[in-house]
């Protein structure tokens, strides 16, 4: 059985280390906050402006004036700390984030990511993604392995418009888990009951084991 | 000299022209200057550049000044969540310049801190980049980016004191500190005019010089999502 999603989000979990800063994109990477192991403590920070993201709010007590990133309402923690937009992309451009966990439609083998934009379809914008892709320390990518179309997310070369160029370090799929390294991708992981093979049939970027 | 003004439409009297540059605060509809941006739907000013992170909602923030069409082009990060902001740019009407967000953020505050232009990471080798001046530093590559120099900010914050010390609250701080900076004038609506000394001077997040007009009103702050979780019944 290849990873669900909650299976995706576990294991990027374990990429987190005691003591890490770290921002996590909408999507799956926002589930991987339910999975962060015992004994580690990390400090989440949303890019519009706070460091140590607390939970959802209870029913009656959201606040207008708390969210996330993602524009929903969240709860502070006793360690929050807010800030403005420009110091919160100071600590992300200044390297002071330690990972960032992020979505994606395309990932190249030399490490571009592209998750922001189809040309023709509707723009939406990038937000903070240039800006987290080139300045975080790592950068960890959960996405299925395929498109729904069956096309193959870990590819040669971006088709779309880039987000950053050779910044990802690691990416996990349904199928497994895969370093950016020199000469293409390696597998680290294989998904249970997942073949070699099939992760060669379902990959377009060169893999080098 | 006072600050204070008796409500938006005041505070904006005199300042604003067609074709002129705002700034504003607020990220989603999260501490937008929802005050200022009635009194410019209700002045009619037209043609305007807007830079800020989003573009309102159909129907609430930036989005009032979409739908009566006052504005000629947006400088945003992200301009997902306003159809008629679609319908407007996919039809030609309206220019859209996609700023990343720390990009934006730091344009304002570079603007507002007299500095013309700085050198970042974020965007080499995007489309962002092209026809932007890239440099080398330290065997990485860094794209140009301009400050920004609006004719007018407008802003919220939580409160301020009569000589327009601020303070924020909470994530709705946002924009609204560099936005106000960027600005030749900065109009901020508060929810809370107090006296000085009232706020801890330890505390003041932005200093009253950034800020030239003040008004105290009423915020509907809309909530773009509500997410909650249930309590645990024992």
């Amino acid at each position: 059985m290849p990873w669900t999603r909650d299976d995706m989000a576990k294991r990027a979990a374990q990429e987190l280390e005691d003591g890490m800063y770290v921002n996590l994109g909408i999507g799956i990477p926002t589930l991987v906050a339910n999975y962060i192991p015992d004994g580690v403590e990390v400090t989440l920070q949303s890019e519009n402006g706070m460091l140590g993201m607390g939970p959802f709010p209870y029913e009656g007590e959201e606040d207008a004036d708390l969210i996330n990133a993602g524009k929903q309402t969240i709860t502070e923690l006793p360690h929050t700390a807010f800030f403005d937009s420009s110091m919160s992309f100071a600590m992300i451009r200044g390297g002071k984030i330690n990972m960032a966990i992020l979505g994606a439609m395309e990932v190249a083998e030399n490490g571009d990511i592209a998750n922001w934009m189809i040309p023709g379809k509707l723009v939406k914008g990038m937000g903070g993604a240039m800006d987290l892709v080139a300045g975080v320390k790592r950068i960890v990518v959960i996405t299925d392995h395929t498109s729904k179309a069956g096309e193959p997310k870990l590819i040669k070369e971006c088709t779309l418009p880039l987000t950053g160029k050779g910044v990802v370090n690691r990416i996990i799929t349904d199928l497994g888990v895969f370093d950016v390294v020199e000469g293409g991708l390696e597998i680290k992981e294989i998904a249970p009951d997942v073949t070699r093979d099939e992760i060669y049939e379902k990959t377009a970027a060169k893999i080098i084991n | 000299m006072s600050k204070i003004y008796k409500d938006a439409a005041a505070a904006l009297d005199g300042v604003l022209f067609d074709g002129m540059t705002i700034a504003a605060g607020g990220f989603g509809l999260c501490g937008i200057p929802e005050l200022s941006i009635a009194a410019i739907r209700e002045a009619g000013t037209k043609d305007l550049t807007i830079y800020s992170n989003n573009a309102g909602v159909d129907g609430f923030g930036l989005g009032v000044l979409l739908e009566s069409k006052q504005v000629k082009k947006m400088g945003s990060s992200y301009v997902g969540e306003n159809k008629e902001f679609m319908r407007q740019y996919l039809g030609g009407e309206l220019e859209l310049e996609f700023n990343p967000q720390g990009t934006l953020a730091e344009r304002m505050r570079a603007g507002g801190a007299g500095i013309a232009g700085f050198y970042t990471k974020t965007g080499y080798g995007t489309v962002i980049a092209e026809g932007k001046d890239v440099k080398e530093f330290n065997g990485e590559k860094y794209i140009l980016e301009e400050g920004i120099f609006a004719d007018l900010a407008i802003v919220k914050a939580w409160k301020a004191d009569t000589t327009g010390n601020a303070i924020f609250r909470k994530t709705a701080r946002n924009f609204n500190e560099p936005a106000a900076m960027c600005g030749k004038i900065c109009v901020m609506e508060v929810e809370e005019i107090v006296e000085p000394g009232e706020l801890d001077p330890n505390h003041i997040h932005l200093p009253g010089v950034f800020v030239h007009r003040l008004v105290q009103g009423q915020h509907e702050k809309r909530i773009e999502q509500r997410t909650v979780r249930k309590k645990e019944t024992a």
